[in-house]
């Protein structure tokens, strides 16, 4: 059985393998986003912590991902469940870039324009929000760029844990030495992680301050 | 318009680095209502530092600065800030704004009614010599010149009282210097604001200046008259002034 009439039998299954995977990286990614980029932007704010919370994201990131699944399933209501177990540790794993891109997007905004801003009155919110952010907006969706593309390989593995997801097909033509079940599951992952580097990128582009000629 | 009234007083003012540096010593001296106080000096006599100091971008070690006869320290420092323009080199612009928005931060912060805001805008590129179609362009797409007249512009928007400018007009080609020195000046008679204004050109100071300090290493070696700088018989001064003489000449030379 060729790798086309695999996919083309088994579609159904195919596509709802592949929204499980979409769902538990978008989630991720989501959680990433709402608990990095206050992180990276409190480190620019209190410069002592910056040392620490790039380091333990930096050492999370270093854990193998089948350890680290393994590390989280004894965790309370995390662990009852193995797509949360999945998202959990895909979050952790996307925090680094994240922290680290919010935090070098807005340190790298122009001495100049902040200096000018404070000088205005603006507080400091209003820095934030008005100047630092939309100018290290580019910065920040590189981070996401990246987060992303790391989350959907790193969701293939999630299914060694029975989280479902692509991995699954992976996994199982691997049990059946069978490329062609194992490419129904690569290929497809490898499609949405080319086409959200190309969508972020386009928004990155988009966000990007115009500079002087 | 100029009266003996203090607007920005340095009473003994040292600022000093967390290593121990001194960038100012005992600094004393005012800027009168309605006059454009220079503060002359070659790079690192202070004087950025010292006009942080005022809008307390930078905080005071020792000494008291006042401004309007209240003690800096006793302002709520975004009313301070926004009682004082501030403009600086072109980069002080904001890219992503249109010289629209850029011009209207501070009313738009301050909740001024969409029309007020609009007007305030067409008013002020009129005022700086700007015609009124720009202001939906972004600061990339303009010359140094006109980035200039907006960044006066932005500096003047809510009509602040006192205006701190650093260079101001650095980054421009002599021309193009001359002629916003030339409407600055203009713009100063028309509405009579207490300017303090930093430069490292001698040329800038005189044809500006109602009064010139001069700084050097963090004091103030004088401050006297535009017209008596150029005859003070103070040694840093008449070193200032020489210098200037020299560099010109050698400019001159084919």
């Amino acid at each position: 059985m060729n790798f086309w009439s695999f996919i083309t039998q088994n579609r159904y299954e195919v596509a709802s393998l592949t929204l499980e995977h979409l769902w538990i990286v978008g989630i991720s990614t989501v959680l990433a986003v709402v608990v990095g980029i206050p992180l990276g932007v409190l480190i620019t704010r209190k410069r002592s912590l910056h040392k620490p919370v790039i380091a333990i994201a930096n050492i999370i990131q270093t854990i193998p991902s089948l350890a680290l699944f393994g590390f989280l399933l004894p965790a309370p209501w995390i662990g009852e469940r193995a797509e949360r177990l999945a998202i959990l540790a895909l979050t952790l794993y996307a925090l680094l870039p994240l922290i680290r891109n919010t935090y070098v997007g807005i340190t790298s905004v122009d001495r100049a324009i902040v200096d000018a801003a404070r000088g205005m009155g603006l507080t400091d919110w209003q820095l934030l929000y008005k100047v630092e952010l939309p100018l290290a907006a580019s910065v920040i969706l590189a981070g996401i760029r990246v987060a992303l593309v790391i989350s959907i390989g790193l969701a293939t593995i999630a299914a060694a844990i029975g989280a479902g997801g692509l991995g699954e097909l992976i996994f199982r033509g691997l049990a059946m030495v069978n490329n062609s079940v194992i490419l129904a599951g690569a290929i497809p992952a490898a499609v949405m992680a080319l086409l959200a580097d190309s969508l972020l990128g386009w928004l990155e582009k988009r966000f990007t301050p115009q500079r002087a000629a | 318009m100029t009266d003996a009234t203090p607007v920005v007083e340095f009473s003994d003012v040292s600022y000093v680095l967390p290593d121990g540096r001194k960038i100012l010593q005992d600094l004393s001296f005012e800027a009168r209502r309605g006059e454009i106080l220079i503060l002359l000096g070659r790079s690192g006599s202070g004087k950025t530092t010292a006009l942080k100091l005022i809008n307390r971008l930078l905080e005071l070690s020792s000494g008291e600065l006042r401004v309007d006869g209240r003690s800096s320290k006793d302002w709520n420092v975004i009313e301070l800030r926004r009682h004082i323009g501030y403009a600086i080199q072109e980069v002080g612009l904001f890219p992503h704004y249109t010289v629209a928005r850029n011009i209207a931060l501070v009313p738009s912060i301050q909740n001024w009614p969409k029309d007020k805001i609009d007007a305030r805008v067409q008013e002020l590129l009129r005022l700086v010599g700007l015609n009124s179609d720009i202001s939906s362009r972004y600061p990339h797409q303009l010359s140094g010149g006109q980035r200039q007249r907006v960044g006066v512009a932005r500096a003047l928007a809510a009509d602040p009282p006192i205006l701190l400018m650093d260079e101001p007009f650095g980054a421009l080609d002599p021309l193009t210097r001359a002629d916003l020195q030339r409407e600055f000046l203009s713009l100063q008679q028309q509405l009579g604001k207490t300017v303090l204004f930093v430069t490292h050109d001698l040329h800038e100071a005189l044809r500006l200046g109602t009064r010139i300090a001069l700084l050097e290493e963090g004091r103030l070696v004088s401050l006297t008259s535009a017209d008596e700088f150029l005859t003070s018989p103070e040694p840093l001064v008449k070193k200032y002034v020489d210098a200037f003489g020299t560099t010109e000449r050698q400019r001159e030379k084919p």
